[in-house]
């Protein structure tokens, strides 16, 4: 059974139908690449699967291990190891990292009928999550992503990636606003959490990070649908062709 | 449905089943007949075996407040209250004079159980010691001081106390036990003839809490009063004073519930403070009076006057509120810098929700030299509430050196409420700095979506928000407080039942 099935998806926002029946397969173990240009639907397609509020599926279907995924709550996908890793990760003053972490790592075991954890585990688990991805422990300490740098919030993101071990990771435009070296650091973040259990797929603009996250299939998205499949070679030939071959074909 | 939307709807949903405090007690009890006289006022001061002054003090406030009419320039709407529909006393039926806890009526000590309040000093004094190494909050000694409509029913810890030499008992008693305290403070800091319901409240004040806290004493422990009304159609008029004198401090909590009931019922209180020199009182206040149901039937008028006055050089005076209960809320805490170098501070959570009012906010009145004051003020509204912040800074002419700062942040749920910011500023001397922040925001779609993809339900996303809003306030709280404060904030915005 594959991990995640997208069949032929329908999506609106308000009256605009933004995706034109979309299908993806995702397999366990696999790193698949989404890329295209702005408007395609590639951040649509990441939302509807987290589940985000506005959306409206018109028509199609959305498998996660083998269950009906639009039928479940946003939070309850969480639970069952859907978690997106978000373009622009939100502040949440006054909240302080730690705090944020204990509580929603708690929230998803308690929705799975785990135990949760207890302070000084959770604190052990934490230390050695954050020391693997040079995470200062004063930054646990600051609100969520308050004055955070871009680099550091993706890494947050990275961190809670790892700290909650989900199947199923969507990276939304990870690169944008990183520099090299910080774009360097979140990347490698994310191989070492590459595992045979686990898919991911990652959604961007530019060949450049696949350089870092090397994908197994990349597809090209095109005003709301999949125009094209292959392997990571497929991004290279983008790089020097550009989308507009596309347009046309969509 | 959009989380805000949702969030929305459930707040609407809020209603009478989420008062947990809401029932009510069955004792006899004792009232004097509806309505307000000087027959009245004696009746109470007879009552309470008051000295000749004191019913001459009352009376000289009830002839003045006969001459005075409502104040109206609060940002809150309600019918005219009828002040001759009100009982003004209603005392529990006394089997005998009270003089041990074992002799108040069980009904009542139940009632204080079911709220929490640790009445029972003997069962903490011989109670399980906490295991070794494990700190446990609960057992921390309080000492309480239960007022139930009209009086005052049990004081623990006295004796302890006054080993101390802290004076901490039913200000009727202080009234006959300590007059020389009582006559040289009592009106002191607001005159009987300060405003309307002040002015009220010191004709028919019943009970309330009076602390002396002799020089150069810390308090050995945390303060408490429970304010309970049960009786129906009864008017709560209680008065606490409170004196830190030279180099003392004390800390002093204050925490209040009623029945839910359809009729509304006012609440008039008034609350001095007086800090001598180099002394300093911080007072923390969790007000949780019924708010009404979900049509805006019933709940509490809180219509309080509170005032600390800094007399002396150095001294200190704090406030810190979580309103979260209430019809309509008409209070500001404030502090009257005199003393040189003295400083005032007001922490402020006021959640409004349902068809709750809320005016609230301070005075900081600079007077003394090089004075300095501090007003963070958090306003959350919800449901079809209304939320004003309220706030006078104000420097004397020879206030030099007058500082203060405000930050007032306002958070709006859904679209049917409001947050209004009413500061006055006045400085009459130019060495004075003041400063104001203010903010409004409306609680982010992206942020709970966030908490919610991270795994959090809507109700757990929105608490967490929240607190995080009014973290910097919480933290002023002494901590038994801060934790059921935090619960209270989550159950008063999510509509989950306590």
């Amino acid at each position: 059974m594959a991990l995640l099935e997208v069949k032929d998806l329908k999506v609106r926002v308000e009256e605009r139908e933004i995706l034109h029946g979309l299908t993806l397969t995702v397999n366990e173990g696999e790193i698949h690449a989404i890329m295209g240009p702005n408007g395609s639907g590639k951040s649509t397609l990441s939302h509807v699967i987290a589940g985000k509020p506005g959306y409206e599926v018109t028509d199609g279907q959305i498998l996660f291990k083998g269950e009906d995924l639009l039928e479940m709550d946003p939070e309850e996908r969480a639970a069952r190891g859907v978690f997106l890793a978000f373009q622009y990760p939100v502040e949440i003053p006054g909240v302080a990292t730690m705090t944020f972490l204990r509580t929603a790592l708690n929230a998803q075991r308690k929705a799975r009928g785990e135990s949760e954890y207890s302070t000084p585990d959770f604190l052990k688990k934490v230390r050695e999550v954050s020391k693997s991805l040079n995470i200062p422990q004063d930054m646990l300490k600051r609100g969520v992503n308050v004055g955070f740098s871009g680099g550091e919030k993706k890494r947050n993101e990275v961190l809670q990636m790892a700290l909650f071990e989900p199947s199923l990771c969507i990276l939304d435009e990870m690169d944008s606003g990183l520099d090299i070296d910080a774009l360097r650091i979140a990347a490698d973040g994310v191989n070492a959490l590459r595992s045979p259990k686990r898919a991911m797929v990652v959604i961007t603009h530019y060949q450049r990070l696949l350089n870092y996250i090397v994908p197994d299939f990349v597809h090209v998205m095109s005003k709301g649908r999949v125009v094209k499949s292959g392997g990571k070679e497929l991004a290279l030939e983008l790089e020097e062709s550009g989308y507009a071959q596309f347009e046309d074909a969509a | 449905m959009p989380a805000v939307q949702e969030t929305v709807e459930r707040v609407k949903r809020i209603d009478v089943d989420q008062y947990r405090y809401g029932f009510e007690t069955l004792i006899d009890s004792e009232k004097a007949p509806k309505g307000l006289s000087e027959e009245i006022v004696k009746f109470i001061s007879q009552k309470k075996n008051e000295p000749a002054w004191m019913l001459q003090w009352r009376l000289e406030a009830y002839r003045r407040w006969l001459t005075m009419t409502e104040p109206t320039w609060a940002r809150v709407e309600y019918p005219k209250i009828d002040f001759q529909d009100i009982y003004y006393y209603a005392a529990p039926k006394p089997k005998k004079s009270v003089t041990s806890l074992d002799e108040i009526d069980p009904e009542i000590l139940k009632t204080y159980e079911k709220l929490g309040i640790p009445l029972r000093e003997v069962a903490m004094l011989e109670g399980v010691e906490p295991k070794v190494g494990e700190e446990d909050p609960a057992r921390r000694k309080i000492a309480v001081d239960a007022v139930f409509d009209s009086v005052s029913v049990a004081t623990t810890f006295k004796a302890e106390l006054k080993k101390a030499g802290v004076i901490f008992m039913p200000i009727s008693e202080a009234i006959r036990e300590h007059p020389e305290l009582v006559q040289k403070y009592l009106g002191s800091v607001v005159p009987t003839s300060d405003n309307f319901y002040a002015t009220l409240n010191s004709a028919v004040f019943s009970d309330g809490s009076f602390v002396y806290v002799p020089p150069g004493v810390r308090c050995p422990m945390e303060l408490s009063t429970y304010f309970r009304i049960n009786e129906r159609n009864t008017g709560q008029f209680e008065r606490t004073l409170i004196i830190a004198d030279k180099g003392s401090y004390v800390s002093y909590l204050e925490g209040c519930t009623a029945p839910q009931r359809d009729e509304n019922q006012l609440h008039a209180a008034v609350v001095e403070l007086v800090a001598l020199d180099d002394a300093e009182i911080k007072y923390s206040t969790v007000q949780n009076w019924y708010p009404g149901n979900s049509e805006g039937k019933g709940g509490i008028y809180n219509f309080v006057t509170k005032r600390g006055d800094c007399r002396g050089n150095h001294s200190k005076i704090s406030w810190t509120q979580v309103e979260t209960g209430s019809a309509i809320t008409w209070k500001y805490p404030s502090c009257i810098l005199r003393g040189d170098n003295s400083r005032g501070e007001f922490y402020s959570i006021a959640i409004s929700n349902g068809f709750q009012q809320v005016d609230s906010g301070t005075k900081m009145i600079h007077l003394g030299k090089n004075t300095s004051s501090r007003i963070i003020s958090k306003g959350i509204a919800a449901g079809k509430s209304q939320n004003t912040y309220r706030g006078l800074v104000t420097a004397h002419r020879k206030a030099t050196g007058a500082r203060n700062f405000t930050a007032c942040d306002s958070l709006l749920i859904g679209d049917k409420c409001g947050a209004h910011t009413v500061p006055y500023i006045e400085a009459k001397n130019s060495s004075a700095t003041f400063e104001h922040e203010a903010t409004t925001s409306k609680i982010s779609e992206d942020v709970l979506f966030y908490c919610i993809q991270r795994g959090l339900s809507q109700e757990e996303a929105v608490g967490l928000v929240v607190n995080g809003f009014v973290k910097d306030v919480l933290q002023q709280l002494p901590m038994e407080f801060a934790v059921e404060a935090q619960k209270l904030i989550s159950i008063s915005l999510e509509g989950s039942v306590g």
